[in-house]
């Protein structure tokens, strides 16, 4: 019981990390000067939203599996495969919570707007140093909005992680996995305990995001 | 000393610029002309953060031609936006410091200096969500002389403040013009803050520079009005001339 709460917090906190990291230039980018054709990525990376977790789960599982041209390209470093590996579950997560990164950073920079960034270049910070100086701490609510939100969805991930991970004990099962294989062997007291950790969780995890909106909104009046 | 020539011709959207303006090396010039007319489009040309083809240099140092385009970060210029444009999640000192610390120059505006000109010393440790619209313009100012600018920019700095404020800041203003070492161009439409800050004024319409730049420093009070001539001569009074 404890192995598979430990794989489950494992598994968020490392898709989190990297999710932020990664869905930091694409929001930017995203954030910036409009175009028609900036929506096409805005909607590409908004699709997992929509997509059957079973689709999603299929295509990744072709992605990281052994023949695939991704595969390939990870060969020579000594990497056949990442189906049914902790590796390819954190993959599968970041692709799956990709949108609820992006989205919140996105409209944090759209808040802010161009000019303190132009601010910032008027006394003499460079690019580089105007978005960490500036552009960060004052979105860093949109951050902390993507990190809970990403965190939680991931813990409440069933589709993707059950095919792409197998749910291997110790390896990539992970709690909504262990969940479902307890209720189908009847092990109802089990799935009772873990089930009542995950909603008392995700209430937690929903209350900080709304005193997080609620703070705010404060600091706007 | 050498002078600010500069020359900016292109579209934005549906408005288009053609100016070419000359300004002195020291003094205020004021920029002026009716809404719309490309004022602080011009302005933001000259600090790099528009990017319309042409021609600028500052004291004899190219910062746009047909090759170069100097970043906006290399410039040293100040700029005080219209509405403050504090950085927020910075303190008063924060903002104060954020260009001091980054600029390359040596220090020739000082710390404690700006802070008394400005009258800042109570509000260092405030947040810009906590201070007046005077104090904040205060404080930007403040922070574009600190950035040890060799040009300073103005773009209406009082023009988003009620009646009482603008009172509030103008001896601040004045007593800057006095002791400003550096050339400063500020956008404004109001005659009555012209005629108080500036030495010379720069009329820009449609795009183009209609008029000027024209000394102020000996106004002639024919073809003004008497409301005018009144203002001038108690403002002359006031700075300890004879009229």
């Amino acid at each position: 019981m404890n192995e598979v709460v430990w794989t489950t917090l494992r598994l968020a906190s490392l898709t989190t990390l990297l999710l932020l990291v990664l869905a930091t230039p694409i929001a930017w980018w995203l954030a910036g000067r409009r175009a028609w054709w900036k929506e096409v990525i805005a909607a590409v990376t908004t699709l997992p939203i929509i997509l059957p977790p079973s689709v999603l789960g299929f295509y990744l599982l072709i992605a990281i599996a052994p023949q695939s041209p991704l595969m390939g390209v990870l060969h020579p470093f000594g990497v056949r495969t990442l189906a049914f590996t902790f590796e390819g579950l954190v993959i599968g997560s970041m692709v799956y919570s990709l949108p609820f990164a992006v989205q919140p950073i996105r409209s944090a920079f759209e808040a802010m707007g161009p000019r303190p960034m132009e601010v910032a270049a008027t006394l003499r910070a460079p690019p580089l140093d105007a978005f960490f100086s500036v552009a960060l701490p004052l979105s860093r609510r949109g951050f902390l909005t993507a990190a809970i939100l990403v965190f939680a969805h991931t813990i409440g991930e069933f589709g993707v992680v059950l095919m792409i991970g197998g749910g291997i004990p110790g390896k990539t099962e992970v709690i909504s996995v262990r969940i479902y294989e307890l209720v189908e062997s009847l092990q109802y007291g089990d799935a009772h305990r873990l089930a009542a950790g995950v909603v008392v969780f995700s209430f937690l995890a929903l209350l900080g995001l709304l005193l997080v909106a609620r703070r705010t909104d404060e600091a706007v009046k | 000393m050498k002078r600010i020539c500069g020359r900016f011709a292109g579209a934005l959207g549906g408005f288009s610029l053609n100016a070419a303006f000359v300004l002195e090396p020291t003094g205020i010039t004021a920029l002026s002309g009716p809404s719309g007319s490309g004022k602080t489009t011009l302005l933001r040309c000259i600090a790099g953060l528009t990017r319309l083809s042409g021609e600028l240099s500052v004291g004899g140092e190219v910062w746009q031609d047909a090759r170069t385009f100097m970043p906006p970060h290399r410039r040293p210029v100040g700029v005080v936006f219209q509405d403050a444009s504090l950085l927020a999640h910075l303190s008063v000192r924060g903002n104060l410091e954020f260009g001091a610390k980054r600029t390359p120059a040596k220090p020739v505006i000082g710390f404690d200096d700006t802070i008394d000109l400005l009258g800042l010393a109570s509000l260092l440790s405030r947040t810009p969500a906590h201070l007046s619209g005077g104090e904040r313009q205060r404080v930007a100012l403040a922070r574009a002389l600190l950035s040890q600018p060799r040009l300073l920019l103005m773009d209406e700095p009082l023009s988003s403040l009620d009646a009482g404020a603008k009172a509030e800041i103008l001896p601040y203003l004045e007593r800057l013009h006095r002791s400003l070492a550096i050339p400063a161009l500020y956008i404004s439409h109001d005659p009555g803050e012209i005629a108080r800050l500036a030495d010379r004024v720069l009329y820009i319409e449609q795009g183009a520079i209609t008029a000027g730049p024209r000394d102020l420093a000996s106004p002639t009070l024919e073809g003004l009005d008497a409301a005018e001539r009144d203002r001038l001569a108690l403002a002359a009074l006031r700075a300890g001339l004879q009229p």
